[in-house]
């Protein structure tokens, strides 16, 4: 079990309020991730639902009673640290042995979970080595490993990949997924990288300066973003955004369509302008360019081996279907 | 080629500095062992000039036949020991609290390490008639406003009164080594450990207390050196009665008052033996923290 409920939760450091009231319901066994710019407040309301901080007003329930004033250790959550927090003169044994030590569980139950654990994890030639003796991705692993034989409620991950390069981080990914698929358990992940809240996330909330921009499945917030920020923020490359009488001929203050729904032609078509920088990834080339339409050039995405020459005039025509309006708010529109 | 050319001149850069380290060092040692198999009375005439008794291990035999030898080891490392256990566990209790966040910290901070600016020998005579006199002294007072007999510190308590000087002399030094190492732990190993479910005693004994281990070592091995010499706290305290008469103070007392540079230059050699005995033996209990 593991549902999480914040009811109208705020965070003030002294005079500066990091979080203005905030709702959000995190359903047992689901995957959220939050995701956001740096600063807007993701570690901070992680650390409120740890209890690492203190909330300055508002309520937290878990499962459905009030864990406002429990202390962290009796919330039953366990927590993943981008530094990963492990204890560095304890071998990795003792590592994940220390919170069911701290809870007095007998030994061979301790072995026991140690051992599955260490075997989900691939740590069991590494089980007596200190932490300073093992890579970046094995100590992850680690402090996975003692998140998990707490058998918490639920887990919390503070960007648990961002110290890693990225052939780890992707493989990483894969096995932080495939543990939610075992375990089912609540999983509560923060990162300020879009393509991982897009690949693990079941929900994903949006954050921008300590406000829930939106709530929804990864393919929800893609397809419908509900407004310029969030159309901006999610999807890569990013969504092109169009403001002025371009945008009105639409009914709308700003336009946005993504790279894959513009066709690039050099005979014919709505938009024109010209090619700029491309970027050739095989599979798909990103080309960048340059027209009257907005300040930054548009992103279109075409096939892989599409070529077009720096400083080509070309014409753009966008997929009326898949284009997206916003009112001056920066609301979407319909 | 460069490197064995680079080898050979920092070779002779450095020949200067070993040189006169090996000096300063070996001289000293090979005279006082040279003197230690010597009759050397000045007052009775005898002088370098005039060429020394060779006398083998007569003066060797003579000191650790003394009734005073296995008292002053024993006091010496009643000391050394004393004042190294009382500024651990307080450095350590200091430690920790100084480094909670507190109104005033950096004057507080201050204030705590004062002691240490302040000469051994100052600091003995300011205990010794400010707080220990029997009659003036503050503790005195403090004794009789509960209505006890004040306790003649010095004499009734001398070796307890010598590691409590000794100890505020030095309890500075340990505090600020072990709380620039408390500050060096990271906040989230401790956080973790709440989250873990350890109460402030285990977070302490489990995730502080080894953090510490290694400052822990470097302030006993560093104390050890300079607390086997103590020698103004006694000599203006006590002047080595009342049993506080340590190694270092009956080396004093054999070559100064009795004039005897034979009898003190041995003694001179077991402080030397003792040293690295204890020097050993601790680097055996903690020294694994070094190499950690
Ligand atoms: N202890 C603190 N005292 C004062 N301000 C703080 C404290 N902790 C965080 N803040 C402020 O709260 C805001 C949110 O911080 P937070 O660490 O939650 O950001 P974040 O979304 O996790 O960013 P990042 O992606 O860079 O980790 C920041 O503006 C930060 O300066
Ligand atoms: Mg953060």
């Amino acid at each position: 079990m593991g549902q999480i409920q914040l009811n109208q939760v705020t965070k003030s450091f002294g005079d500066v309020q990091v979080i203005p009231p905030l709702d959000l319901t995190i359903e047992d066994g689901e995957f959220t991730v939050f995701v956001g710019p740096s600063g807007c407040g993701k570690s901070t309301l992680l650390r409120l639902i740890a209890g690492l901080e203190d909330i300055t007003s508002g309520h937290i329930a878990i499962d459905g009673t009030d864990a406002t004033d429990v202390p962290p250790a009796k919330r039953g959550l366990a927590m993943v640290f981008q530094s990963y927090a492990l204890y560095p003169h304890m071998s990795v044994r003792k590592n994940i042995a220390f919170p069911m030590r701290m809870a007095g569980i007998d030994q061979a139950e301790q072995n026991r979970r140690i051992d599955a654990a260490a075997k989900a994890l691939n740590l069991t030639d590494y089980l007596d080595r200190r932490p300073g003796q093992l890579s970046g991705g094995q100590r992850q692993r680690v402090a996975i490993g003692r998140a998990i034989v707490r058998e918490p409620a639920a887990f919390l991950f503070d960007e648990p990949l961002s110290n890693l390069d990225a052939a780890l981080r992707v493989g990483m990914r894969l096995e932080i997924s495939e543990m939610h698929e075992r375990l089912k358990t609540t999983m509560i992940y923060v990162t300020h990288d879009q393509v991982e809240a897009m690949t693990m996330a079941d929900k994903i909330v949006v954050l921008r300066a300590g406000i829930v921009e939106q709530v929804g499945s990864p393919l929800e917030l893609y397809q419908r973003p509900g407004n310029t920020f969030v159309a901006g923020f999610i999807g890569s490359p990013k969504m092109n955004l169009i403001e002025g009488p371009e945008a009105a001929k639409h009914d709308a203050a700003t336009i946005g369509i993504r790279p894959e729904h513009i066709d690039i032609s050099e005979t014919e078509g709505t938009w024109q302008g010209t090619v700029g920088v491309s970027e050739h990834l095989g599979s798909d080339t990103f080309f960048h360019i340059q027209s009257g339409l907005s300040a930054e050039p548009l992103t279109v995405r075409a096939g892989g081996e599409r070529k077009l020459k720096y400083g080509t005039e070309v014409f753009l025509t966008p997929q009326i279907e898949h284009l997206h309006r916003f009112d001056q708010h920066g609301l979407r529109i319909a | 080629m460069a490197t064995q050319h680079s080898r050979s001149a920092a070779r002779l850069m450095m020949a200067p500095a070993v040189v006169l380290l090996l000096g300063w060092m070996l001289i000293p040692l090979s005279m006082t062992l040279f003197f230690s198999f010597k009759k050397y009375l000045p007052l009775r005439g005898d002088s370098m000039a005039n060429g020394l008794e060779w006398v083998g291990f007569a003066n060797y035999t003579r000191f650790v036949g003394s009734s005073a030898f296995w008292p002053s080891v024993q006091a010496t490392l009643t000391i050394v020991g004393g004042v190294l256990i009382i500024t651990v566990v307080l450095g350590v209790l200091l430690a920790l609290l100084l480094n909670q966040p507190m109104w005033g910290q950096g004057v507080v901070r201050i204030l705590v390490i004062a002691p240490f600016f302040v000469m051994p020998t100052v600091s003995a005579l300011v205990w010794k008639n400010m707080f220990m006199d029997p009659t003036n002294g503050l503790l005195a007072y403090l004794w009789k406003f509960f209505g006890t007999e004040p306790i003649a510190w010095l004499s009734q308590a001398s070796l307890p009164s010598l590691i409590m000087i000794v100890s505020w002399q030095w309890l500075p030094f340990a505090t600020l080594i072990l709380l620039t190492a408390i500050q060096s732990l990271d906040g989230e190993q401790l956080e973790a450990a709440e989250m873990d479910g350890a109460p402030s005693i285990k977070r302490f004994w489990f995730i502080v207390l080894p953090h510490l281990s290694r400052a822990i070592t470097i302030v006993i091995l560093i104390q050890t050196i300079f607390l086997l010499a103590i020698f103004a706290e006694i000599f203006v305290t006590t002047g080595g009665a009342f049993g506080t008469k340590t190694l270092s103070y009956l080396i004093f007392q054999r070559v100064l008052e009795s004039q005897n540079v034979g009898l003190g230059s041995a003694g001179g050699v077991y402080a030397i033996i003792l040293a690295n005995i204890v020097a050993i033996f601790l680097m055996r209990i903690v020294g694994k923290n070094l190499d950690a």
